[in-house]
């Protein structure tokens, strides 16, 4: 982390203007826009994440550094040319048929986004087809399910076998959360991965796919 | 204030293994803990025996009913597992619940429009979970319409206005207060409720927050709520905010309850 230190700390605590300006310095000192993005933002939100887990820190904290990592990307964006930064891995997310639940979802979007991965949210009430047929368009690395419903839990089950179904299941990882949902319900439908909150969603999402 | 005492539900370890093994015993000296602290309602939740639901929560009906002369809140999104319950239950249950999503309310409705029972209504529509305090009364609203449409009394529903945790978006907490007052207010003799720990999802020192919005929640005219009654500092809290709010005559029950040593500083 050394070379970015006051960045990181500025995103740890969420504190926009000093982050901004500098993410602003490092991109006028020419840095390497792949390196300022993973060592001066994604490290800082790895240790928010991990911190988060532990009790250390809580959700307006997490959501605070992640609004200070996107107000950074902003400054960012308009200089990336096409494959200056390579995503860690795509991942499909939404909340499942019938259930409308949405803030353990946003927070596990979130998370995954200031991870560096690249997120393509569905939204809520997403039945198995929609999730289907996003997958053959997006081709994501991991399909992401929640439910708040013991009611709707069914619906997970039901969405891997769509997946099965259209080809999909072998190319795709499912990781699983919820309120209601547990690391034995993971087993029981035979899903890759289960994460009882945001921070060890992004641990175990870079764990299935390998990364360090 | 009337409490609904919410610790029997399979989501707690402790009950789950009492459901599965059938513990008679351990079921009822939970109940009956409630009923001694001041519940109304004995509430039963089996959600997370997902197919085995509405077995569990028939087996809980009988197995607190036999034992505890209480009414029961019958809790769970399944129609089918609540119209089972209910048939089951003896005298009038609180059916919770149900909302403006189209499939649960045509479900329910032959339940609740059956027999004589009191309705938790959720603040819930079609596509989205409730933001704004309008959100809010509008859906409560077109709920307490349709229902006293359907002939239920308007002192039988029961509006959960929904509440949402206030680390996720800080207008949470005055949303759901506002919309307290204003369904009091616009429908003189219907009831308010909610649960309260959804309010402090991800701060630390939940209990804490948890009672100073029961306070907040009662002052703007609250008049019902699921809880651990078995909670010392929360009742303590509901005992004085009811006595402050003048609905405790002569501090009676506030009073009796510090001398029965089932409130706590």
């Amino acid at each position: 982390m050394g070379e970015y230190k006051a960045l990181n700390g500025a995103v740890l605590k969420g504190d926009i203007n000093t982050a901004t300006a500098e993410m602003q310095k490092a991109i006028d000192a020419d840095k390497n826009v792949q390196d300022i993005i993973d060592n001066g933002l994604i490290a800082a939100m790895d240790e928010v994440g991990e911190r988060f887990s532990k009790g250390l820190l809580f959700v307006p904290q997490m959501l605070r550094a992640a609004k200070t990592m996107q107000e950074c990307m902003k400054l960012i964006e308009p200089l990336l040319q096409k494959g200056d930064v390579t995503p860690k891995g795509k991942v499909l997310i939404g909340t499942v048929r019938g259930d409308l639940h949405d803030i353990g979802k946003n927070l596990v979007s979130m998370m995954m986004e200031s991870a560096g991965f690249m997120i393509t949210d569905l939204g809520v009430d997403v039945p198995p087809e929609k999730f289907v047929q996003k997958a053959q368009e997006v081709e994501p690395d991991i399909v992401a399910m929640s439910a708040l419903l013991s009611t709707t839990m069914p619906a997970m089950p039901q969405t891997i076998e769509a997946l099965g179904k259209a080809g999909l299941r072998a190319k795709v990882k499912v990781m699983i959360g919820g309120a209601p949902v547990t690391e034995n319900y993971a087993h029981e439908i035979r899903a890759d991965a289960y994460a009882s909150d945001a921070g060890s969603a992004v641990s175990k999402a870079k764990k299935l796919l390998g990364i360090s | 204030m009337i409490i609904v005492g919410e610790k029997i539900n399979t989501s707690r370890r402790s009950i789950a293994e009492a459901v599965e093994k059938r513990d008679t015993d351990f079921i009822v000296g939970v109940a009956r803990e409630q009923a001694e602290a001041g519940a109304n309602y004995i509430d039963v939740n089996a959600g997370t025996f997902l197919e085995q639901e509405a077995d569990c929560l028939c087996w809980l009906v009988e197995t607190v009913q036999n034992s505890i002369d209480l009414p029961l809140c019958l809790d769970s999104p399944n129609p089918a597992a609540l119209s089972e319950a209910a048939r089951r239950h003896r005298g009038e249950p609180m059916i919770n619940s149900i909302s403006l999503e189209a499939d649960r309310f045509q479900s329910l409705l032959p339940v609740v429009t059956s027999q004589p029972c009191h309705i938790v209504a959720l603040c819930m529509s079609e596509t989205s979970m409730p933001i704004t305090t309008e959100e809010r009364v509008q859906v409560g609203s077109e709920l307490i319409k349709k229902l006293t449409d359907e002939g239920i009394p308007l002192g039988k529903i029961y509006v959960d206005p929904l509440v949402q945790p206030v680390s996720v978006d800080i207008q949470m907490g005055i949303a759901t207060l506002n919309a307290i007052t204003r369904l009091m207010n616009d429908f003189p003799g219907v009831n308010t409720i909610c649960g309260l720990s959804n309010v402090s999802f991800g701060l630390p020192e939940r209990h804490l927050i948890n009672r100073s919005f029961l306070a907040l929640c009662m002052a703007s005219g609250l008049s019902a709520v699921i809880l651990d009654p078995t909670d010392k500092k929360l009742m303590a809290t509901l005992l004085a905010v009811d006595m402050l709010l003048g609905q405790d005559e002569y501090c009676e029950k506030y009073i009796d309850a510090y001398q029965n040593g089932t409130i706590a500083g």
